[in-house]
């Protein structure tokens, strides 16, 4: 045990202090307290929205300029009309010149028909609310004419009411799924990221070693066994406490940002109705997913002799986390589908897949409990394979770089 | 009491037999040479006895057992292939590298300092291993093999690209380790290192075990001796005398390869019957010699 401790140390210790590891934190952390002030510092650089804009108008007709301020009041517009003494031409000509930004031209008598002219067309917000405006001003005068009651006005513009209902016992209702769908996509998207990020710290780790020669020093003193679960406790607590700093600081981040986590964007993450099954869940299934490939990749990183080979190897490892999410993210959607209810027990999708059923259906405990103790049995066969290749694998040098070599460091590892 | 117990062992990968029935005792405290051509095994010879590799036949022993990793505290092993962490600093990587052999971490810095200390490059301590020479890299290496006081230590090719200084270093290092109790086992390709340092030795090759015994031994039981005179007159003509294997011709004479001694009496009478005599030395033949005789090769 002592030996592992001292492996286990080490791969700690020294991931930890790359400089890598500490700008990959430290950037994350910067993000995170970033996003959650992100409202107010785009209020910050907003501030001359609200300052008045004042538009010159010609109105042919003179009866309208006073009604559309009184309706862009209304609106809690900040744009402020004021009747020209100048004709058409004259203002064109101001435009173009600079002097002013825009103007607006309005025509007609029964039907309002208006021109909205500017330098360029960004000032786009502004002529949408004079559309606005001059929309309900229209609405307003035909009502009028028809000689409409504001309650037959109120009535004609009434929205359709439609409540959906799910019948089936185990879906959530939609308000419940709506909430817990936002931090389940997030928790997917982490776990995701983690399966992918540590394992393939492994497989560099062991590739190192192999490469510059250490690990047959290594293999000498310690069994490879010992050494590859260590290797792969190591990195795995340092993932830990990785994740264990993103959590605090985006707990820190929300807060600093004054919100109560009910209100604006966090709402819609469903952080409101926070489950904590569901945060003991996605701790359970970022640990189960990364033992799985961590042992995948530890296989995979001591077949290879140079660590430029590594990534190419990794390629199947990789595409298997890739389908796993897809078939993830596209459950958000639909997490009652068929193929996903398949996935959620393929060892290699459930990390992603179950975690998302669990997270948005009420399906019964007994589901994850298979899917898991699936994993946990795929760990084991995946470990004790793992072992056998690596400690064959970790003795072959060459030119391998496919899966081949899987059988020849089996075959060396067997008459070890 | 025989330490190491190497029996009847054979190692096949896939049809090839990278070592073919080799038996060989190595006693406690003993300095065993291992000579041979590349691919003759040595290295496979060394991964079995370290428990890297099993037998496909036959056995090593270390004191009645197999090895295995319960007796690491006990093992150095310098392997061919060098390899230390690159990045690491040397201090931290000695000091790292033998705890996992389970020595003491006070204990480890101690004598990590005292090692490089002894080896004359105390000051790169806190450097990384990349920005060392090979030379001082290969010091480092070996101070790694047996910091943690091994009783067994293995050594492939420990003076390879070395320069003479560094090579007459660590030979005093190597010889005053074993003066302490060890038991050492190493390759080389230099003959010279072999006849100078150890007590037994063996040549393989192609797998097999050609020769091997003490020094002594191999060389009287090789049953041949040289003879070198040096004299004013032409002797060449004397390689045809009977009992003469081989004539190799020097500036000032020759050197005369015979089994029988009293062939070389002879040879001293009629050299005298040509002329003067300058020089006459009966020689043991060295290994070199021996090695080339058995292995039907130079030794490169």
């Amino acid at each position: 045990m002592y030996s592992f401790w001292i492996i286990f140390k080490q791969a700690f210790k020294t991931k930890a202090m790359t400089k890598s590891f500490m700008i990959t934190t430290l950037v994350v952390v910067a993000s995170f307290f970033l996003l959650a002030n992100l409202p107010s510092i785009i209020e910050s650089f907003d501030g001359d929205d609200n300052s008045q804009q004042t538009i010159q108008v010609v109105d042919g007709t003179g009866q309208y300029t006073e009604a559309l301020q009184a309706q862009l009041d209304q609106q809690d517009s900040a744009i402020q009309l004021e009747a020209s003494a100048l004709s058409e031409e004259q203002l064109r000509t101001d435009v173009e010149a600079g002097e002013m930004d825009a103007f607006l031209v309005i025509e007609g008598d029964d039907e309002i028909t208006a021109r909205y002219i500017a330098e360029s067309a960004t000032e786009s917000a502004q002529a949408a609310e004079l559309e606005n405006a001059l929309q309900s001003l229209q609405t307003a005068r035909v009502a009028e004419q028809l000689e409409l009651e504001a309650t037959e006005l109120a009535q004609l513009f009434a929205p359709v009411e439609m409540e959906r209902e799910a019948l089936a016992e185990s879906s959530k209702s939609q308000e419940e799924l709506s909430q817990a769908r936002g931090l389940v996509y997030i928790l997917i998207m982490v776990i995701y990221i983690a399966v992918i990020y540590y394992p393939n710290m492994i497989a560099m780790e062991v590739a190192n070693e192999k490469s510059s020669r250490v690990m047959e020093i290594l293999i000498s003193s310690v069994s490879p066994v010992k050494h590859m679960f260590a290797k792969i406790a190591g990195i795995g607590s340092l993932g830990i406490l990785q994740m264990m700093i993103f959590a605090l600081a985006g707990y820190l981040a929300i807060q600093s940002s004054g919100s109560d986590l009910t209100e604006g964007v966090f709402s819609v993450m469903g952080f409101s109705e926070v489950k904590f099954s569901t945060f003991f869940y996605a701790i359970l299934f970022f640990l189960l997913g990364y033992f799985l490939y961590a042992v995948l990749a530890a296989l995979l990183g001591s077949l290879v002799s140079r660590t430029e080979d590594v990534q190419q190897l990794m390629l199947p490892m990789m595409i298997l986390i890739i389908i796993a999410s897809f078939i993830a993210f596209s459950g958000i959607s639909m997490p009652e589908a068929g193929y996903v209810t398949v996935a959620s027990y393929i060892p290699f999708f459930a990390p992603l897949v179950m975690f998302l059923r669990v997270g948005l259906l009420d399906i019964p405990l007994w589901e994850p409990l298979l899917s898991i103790a699936i994993m946990l049995l795929t760990i084991g066969i995946l470990g004790w394979f793992g072992a056998r290749v690596y400690r064959g694998g970790v003795l072959m040098y060459g030119s391998s770089q496919s899966l081949k070599d899987i059988r020849r460091a089996i075959k060396l590892g067997n008459e070890k | 009491m025989m330490t190491l117990s190497i029996k009847n062992a054979t190692k096949q990968f896939g049809d090839f037999t990278a070592v073919d029935d080799i038996s060989l005792d190595v006693a406690e405290g003993q300095m065993h040479g291992f000579l041979g051509a590349n691919g003759a095994g040595k290295t496979t010879t060394f991964r079995m006895a370290l428990g890297l590799l099993t037998p496909t036949q036959g056995e090593v022993l270390w004191q009645g057992r197999r090895i295995s990793y319960a007796d690491s505290p006990d093992i150095g092993y310098l392997p061919e292939e060098r390899g230390l962490y690159p990045k690491m600093k040397v201090q931290d990587q000695l000091v790292y590298l033998a705890r996992l052999r389970r020595m003491d971490k006070k204990q480890a810095e101690q004598g990590a300092k005292e090692w490089l200390e002894r080896f004359e490059v105390p000051h790169y301590a806190n450097k990384k291993v990349e920005e060392l020479s090979k030379g001082n890299q290969q010091k480092i290496q070996l101070i790694a093999s047996l910091l943690h006081n091994p009783k067994l230590l293995i050594l492939d090719e420990p003076f390879s690209g070395l320069d003479p200084v560094n090579v007459e270093m660590l030979k005093k290092a190597i010889l005053d380790f074993q003066r302490h109790g060890a038991t050492i086992v190493f390759s080389s390709h230099r003959m010279d290192h072999v006849e100078e340092l150890c007590d037994d030795m063996s040549i393989l090759d192609k797998g097999k075990l050609v020769v091997h015994g003490s020094i002594r031994e191999v060389k009287r039981t090789f049953g041949k001796q040289n003879v070198r005179i040096h004299s004013d007159a032409d002797i060449t003509a004397l390689s045809e005398l009977p009992g003469v294997e081989k004539f190799t011709a020097q500036r000032s004479g020759g050197v005369f390869r015979i089994a029988d001694e009293a062939v070389g009496q002879n040879l001293l009478a009629r050299a005298l019957e040509l002329g003067p005599v300058r020089q006459f030395a009966l020689e043991e033949p060295s290994l070199e010699e021996i090695f080339i005789e058995k292995v039907g090769r130079a030794h490169v």
